[in-house]
């Protein structure tokens, strides 16, 4: 079971001139067990930084997030977290870059590699297993980053635009595996986009975000059943729905 | 790499033309237009005196003597150069804390420390090896310190969100192997640089044997194709040290960069 619970979350910064930059305005939501929640802002809505906030790698203002009961202060082994950069580490292996998390957690290598050669399945990556970070294109670099994440067996998994540097072709495989790989490991996911479509594509619920301040603006139920079809007139519909709901009511002023 | 492979081999034997050319060149000038072996030896005198200091036995003493000096300045200099390096770049405090004393004893030239060398150390070889010390230390802190602070910030996020928490833990696990390129790279510049203080550290008389220590010698001796030999040994083991390097560190440790723009 997995709950999450964002409460009256604000992040703000002082800037040069003295005055206080709101960066985040009391932001509150919920993200059920397996839910797939997709956070949909332009740039500069301050969604990274809500993230990193979840994520436990800043400290809020104010405000609190609390998982499966447990309130975060730092970085936790609860949540796994897909940057939107290239974060393997080049001078990792594969496996090893996968085995990570268990290698600081001590387990032996037998049984670290057996864990990330499972991982290492799902992915669909194998005959991979020995190479560098150098050695593979921008999808898979981020499909072991995916793999990376989960090794730990988080709760939550935070993504940060992870397909947001790759082109549109490799993006739309990529979120179709990430979607079987949901399915298959059922873990809530909070994946942040700027792209309508992807959001659509990929969520349970969509998350609008408005900026300066960040606030959030709508929730939105996707009703599409899965598999989507992007080309399909439904789909376009709901598309066409949410791009309405900001236009009306979360554009930028 | 199939393509660098012939590229190499293409480079060698170009260079082996250049520097048979040279020799070749080099006893023209020295025995035809100089004549005179006190101003230039000709390749033939170098090879002569080679071959009497191998028969002699002398010439492996001194490589010893040397290759200690040298194991002693830069061992020092790995030990102290290498922490030091990761303290100031993982943590700005200690930058701040050290980095203008640093700045200011890194331009003494490493050859000005030599009477501090005789009166701290007297006539051992662990003055000549803190010479050699002196030059070594300052690039192997520098390229670590910058380094560990071109460790992009992704990269320790990364470990942390998978557990690696701790500053300890973090800098042997990611920032270390992060910078190890960089590391690598200073280390090779304080080989080169320490191995070239050698000479100046063995010419106040700290041993009986050395490279740098009979290079003098023959000098006084007048004996200028003796000193050509070390001279030219001086620069093979340069030249070694590099190829050590170049092809095993880099080969082994390094491995993961070969596709990246390095």
């Amino acid at each position: 079971m997995g709950k999450l619970e964002v409460r009256d979350l604000s992040q703000s910064f002082p800037r040069d001139d003295g005055s206080i930059l709101t960066v985040l305005d009391r932001v509150s939501f919920d993200v059920k067990d397996k839910e797939f929640v997709c956070i949909l802002g332009a740039s500069g809505c301050g969604k990274t930084t809500l993230l990193r906030l979840i994520a436990g790698l800043d400290t809020a203002r104010s405000g609190s997030i609390i998982i499966d009961g447990e309130e975060i202060t730092g970085t936790s082994p609860m949540v796994g977290f897909v940057f939107q950069e290239y974060s393997l580490f080049p001078w990792r292996t594969v496996i090893d870059n996968i085995a990570f998390g268990l290698e600081m957690r001590g387990v032996s290598k037998e049984d670290r590699y057996m864990v990330a050669e499972w991982y290492l399945e799902l992915i669909n990556l194998a005959q991979f297993k020995d190479s560098y970070p150098s050695e593979l294109s921008g999808g898979m670099r981020q499909r072991v980053a995916v793999a990376r994440a989960l090794t730990l067996d988080p709760v939550l998994l935070l993504m940060d635009e992870p397909f947001g540097a790759l082109d549109a072709q490799t993006r739309n495989m990529l979120q179709k595996e990430l979607l079987q790989i949901w399915e298959k490991t059922k873990k809530m996911i909070v994946f942040i986009t700027h792209s309508v479509d992807e959001a659509v594509y990929l969520a349970d619920r969509i998350i609008v975000m408005t900026p300066r301040p960040g606030r959030i603006c709508r929730n939105f139920e996707v009703p599409l059943p899965r598999p989507r079809d992007r080309t399909s007139v439904e789909f376009a519909q709901v598309r066409r729905d949410v791009l309405d709901l900001i236009n009306q009511n979360c554009s930028i002023q | 790499m199939g393509r660098h492979a012939v590229k190499d081999s293409k480079d060698w034997r170009l260079g082996a033309v250049a520097i048979l050319l040279a020799l070749v060149i080099w006893q023209f000038v020295a025995a035809v237009i100089i004549k005179y072996p006190f101003i230039l030896p000709a390749p033939t005198d170098v090879f002569a005196a080679f071959v009497s200091l191998l028969q002699a036995g002398d010439i492996f003493l001194d490589i010893q003597a040397s290759l200690i000096h040298f194991a002693i300045g830069l061992g020092l200099a790995l030990l102290v150069g290498i922490p030091i390096g990761i303290i100031m770049g993982w943590s700005r405090r200690t930058e701040s804390l050290l980095d203008p004393l640093i700045e200011l004893l890194r331009p003494i030239p490493p050859l000005a420390w030599i009477p501090f060398a005789i009166i701290w150390f007297g006539l051992t070889a662990f003055s000549a090896g803190f010479i050699i010390f002196v030059g070594a230390v300052f690039p192997i802190i520098i390229n670590t310190y910058s380094g560990f602070r071109s460790v992009p910030r992704v990269f320790v996020e990364a470990g942390r969100m998978l557990g690696c928490t701790k500053d300890r833990d973090l800098i042997r696990h990611i920032a270390f192997p992060a910078a190890l390129p960089s590391v690598a790279s200073g280390i090779r510049i304080a080989t080169g640089v320490g191995w070239m203080c050698l000479v100046a550290a063995e010419l106040f008389g700290v041993s009986n044997y050395g490279l740098g220590q009979k290079l003098w010698f023959f000098y006084s001796l007048h004996q200028m194709d003796s000193v050509v030999v070390y001279m030219i040994l001086l620069g093979m083991i340069g030249l070694a040290f590099d190829m050590i390097f170049r092809y095993y560190v880099d080969r082994h440790f390094l491995k993961w960069r070969t596709g990246e723009v390095a």
